[in-house]
């Protein structure tokens, strides 16, 4: 009986693993500010559900407390200080500029994923257990797509959600891998998650204040060569 | 109790300067309490040299000799700077009724700074090293001008986006601790005696990670981009901060994995961060010949003396760890004597291009000579310290069999020598282009310049016996054989 709701448990995580594959997947397929942000939130709710899941199979309390934290930091307080901080008309409807159009992203995005699966095939040969088989790969795939669409993007409010993904992704693999971190650590890692949210919030909104414009494409007088 | 005191002085200073009636004292405020938190850790290093160790709060709070000498420096080098923003943000910062905004800021960054080497669980280095990259910047952006606001951006994108890679690094850490037997209370010390244990493939893979991340954060090629511009728009007293220990403090976490790693038999990854190493320091080494910004210069230096310290590091012989933390300790008091310089330019003729400064010597004795003082210094001339902890590294380096690398090194830092003499050489000499009324610098800033000298002056030609003892120390947690 334990087993097979081990199993289920297993394949349910498995489940939620692909539906944040998915929504990175969406996050650099949308081509509208306020879409990104909507990805942002469902994919960390599938985190927060992750985290439920192994933690009620393993009856661990670290995990259920990360969850908690995860809907709380991330399904409520940063979409809240966003909106809070920032002008709207940047959510306004309106598309991003984007280096690389959105096909060939996603075929990039899928590269990036079977890498992430290469990258830590090493790293799983250490240990048997399914979870990490799952979360891992998921979870360094989340990074590197987020640092693409960070790249890609030269717009400041979905670059701040490419990094936040970015974060997604570290925390995906780190409810399989490292379980049982002090709550303390886990405390000042999401609330140092927060503050990077309000800096960048802060950050964009001055920028937009004093030239009008959050592209940061638009932005390029420091350089090296003499100006003019 | 004298660790907790260095450390959380700081916090305290920021809360202090916060509170609306203190607003208006909030210098006093900030040099007061960064004095006795400078005071309360010579005592702590003094505690670490009689017993190895100087332990507050037991798996959270404790420093060995690596750690003791960083939050040394960390204190000096901001409670000097804090002393200097007196006087030059009076005269330079065109928000003056957000200068408590400011100290508020710069203490929280002081304190951040400090709280990294004091900590001894890798994942709060995590965390506090993600706080020093907000409050720095946000001390960037503090002028808000558009150019001010691109940087502080700039800066952001790269440094921030090294902040899951590098915490992923951190939980692969300690998954590969804990998954040996190590339990869930992972501190500096227990990952060393464990370093055997651990299996190398996660050891390493965790070390690129957090290498990645880190690595932008001190500014090591190719991810230093955000370092010039953060240095040209910050005021001053932050550039003080961040190219003299802002960039320090990563390394030293960097430097702290590598040492375990090292201490792993089958990981072999010295030479990687030699190679890496000598790419930090040639490409600053070419863009020192063409830069036109003196205070994107000495950013520039920063870079260079942050890929010495990665190569000395990457020959692990136990020679070469101390000149890497001597070059440390020297880079910290000789770069922030560089931008105390720097400022005082900046403060007498307003531009920050060298081109337009000439004649320094004649407009003003007191920046030209210091400017001298610190170009000589920080490019590595004799009897300086950097010139002496250079040569400690070229000299381990031979003795340890890299001596294509040590004959590289050995060219670019010539090459970055004669970079720097011929700029400054353009700026102190020659005839004064313009002839208007040279502005006095404030006395705050002259008594941080000399307070500042002092040390690099002195360790040139005679290093006390507890410095020599502290950095011997330091230099044995760094490992090599």
């Amino acid at each position: 009986m334990a087993g097979s709701q081990t199993q289920l448990i297993e394949g349910l995580n498995a489940l939620t693993a692909g539906l944040i594959l998915l929504t990175a997947f969406g996050m650099v397929a949308t081509r509208q500010v306020q879409g990104v942000m909507r990805f942002f939130v469902v994919q960390s709710a599938f985190l927060a559900a992750s985290a439920f899941l192994i933690g009620f199979s393993r009856s661990s309390i670290h995990l259920l407390a990360l969850g908690v934290i995860t809907i709380a930091a991330k399904v409520i307080a940063i979409p809240w200080v966003l909106k809070r901080t920032l002008p709207g008309d940047l959510y306004e409807r309106r598309e991003i500029n984007q280096v690389i159009n959105i096909p060939s992203s996603l075929l990039l995005a899928l590269l990036l994923t079977i890498a992430a699966e290469f990258l830590v095939g090493p790293l799983l040969a250490t240990t048997p257990d399914p979870v990490i088989h799952v979360n891992l790969p998921i979870g360094l795939a989340g990074i590197l797509i987020g640092a693409y669409s960070l790249i890609a993007r030269r717009e400041a409010l979905p670059q701040m959600v490419g990094i936040l993904a970015m974060e997604n992704g570290a925390f995906f693999a780190g409810i399989a891998i490292a379980p049982d971190l002090p709550l303390i650590a886990e405390l000042a890692i999401a609330i140092d998650v927060i503050l990077i949210a309000v800096v960048i919030g802060v950050l964009t909104r001055d920028i937009k204040q004093t030239t009008g414009t959050s592209e940061a494409a638009a932005m390029s007088e420091l350089r090296e060569e003499p100006q003019p | 109790m004298t660790l907790i005191a260095a450390v959380f002085l700081p916090l305290l200073a920021a809360l202090l300067c916060w509170l609306k009636p203190l607003r208006s004292i909030a210098w006093g405020t900030t040099v007061f309490c960064l004095s006795i938190s400078f005071a309360t850790s010579v005592t702590t290093a003094g505690q670490v040299l009689r017993n190895g160790r100087a332990v507050a709060i037991p798996g959270w709070i404790e420093v060995d000799g690596l750690s003791a000498l960083v939050v040394l420096l960390v204190s000096f080098v901001c409670t000097l700077a804090a002393v200097y923003a007196g006087g030059y943000m009076r005269h330079d910062s065109q928000q003056k009724e957000r200068l408590w905004w400011f100290y508020c800021n710069y203490n929280l960054l002081a304190f951040a700074l400090i709280v990294v080497p004091a900590f001894a669980s890798p994942n709060m280095v995590w965390v506090g090293v993600e706080l020093i990259t907000l409050f720095a910047i946000l001390l960037v952006a503090f002028e808000s001008t558009p150019r001010a606001l691109e940087a502080a951006w700039k800066m952001a994108i790269l440094t921030i986006m090294g902040a899951p890679i590098s915490l992923l690094g951190f939980l692969v850490l300690y998954w590969a601790y804990h998954n040996s037997g190590g339990g869930t209370a992972e501190t500096w010390q227990g990952l060393y005696a464990m370093s055997s244990a651990m299996p190398p493939n996660l050891l390493k893979f965790s070390f690129l990670l957090v290498f990645v991340g880190f690595g932008a954060k001190a500014g090591l090629a190719p991810m230093h981009t955000w370092l010039p511009d953060a240095h040209s728009q910050a005021p001053t007293p932050v550039c003080v901060v961040l190219s003299g220990i802002k960039t320090t403090v990563p390394l030293y976490a960097i430097l702290r994995l590598l040492s375990i790693i090292l201490a792993s038999p089958e990981a072999r990854i010295g030479n990687w961060m030699v190679v890496i190493g000598l790419f930090s320091v040639g490409i600053a080494a070419f863009l020192l010949l063409q830069v036109r910004d003196y205070k994107r210069m000495f950013a520039y230096s920063t870079v260079e003396h942050m890929g010495i310290i990665l190569t000395a590091a990457g020959f692990a012989t136990q020679g070469a760890a101390y000149g890497a933390v001597a070059q440390m300790l020297n880079h910290s008091i000789t770069k922030s004597l560089c931008f105390y310089a720097a400022g005082m330019v900046l403060l007498t003729l307003g531009t920050r291009q060298i081109s337009e400064v000439r004649g320094l010597f004649r407009t003003s004795p007191f920046t030209g000579s210091a400017l001298l003082l610190c170009s000589l210094a920080i490019a590595g001339a004799p009897p300086f310290p950097i010139f002496l902890s250079e040569f400690s590294i070229l000299s381990a380096g031979l003795r340890s069999g890299h001596n294509v690398a040590v004959a590289i090194l050995a060219i670019l830092i010539v090459v970055a020598f004669v970079a720097i003499m011929r700029q400054v050489n353009g700026m102190l000499f020659g005839k004064p282009e313009s002839t208007s009324p040279v502005v006095r610098v404030p006395l705050s800033c002259r008594t941080a310049v000399v307070l500042a000298a002092i040390p690099v002056v002195v360790l040139g030609v005679y290093i006390p016996g507890p410095v020599h003892s502290l950095l011997q120390l330091a230099a044995q947690q760094l490992g090599g054989h």
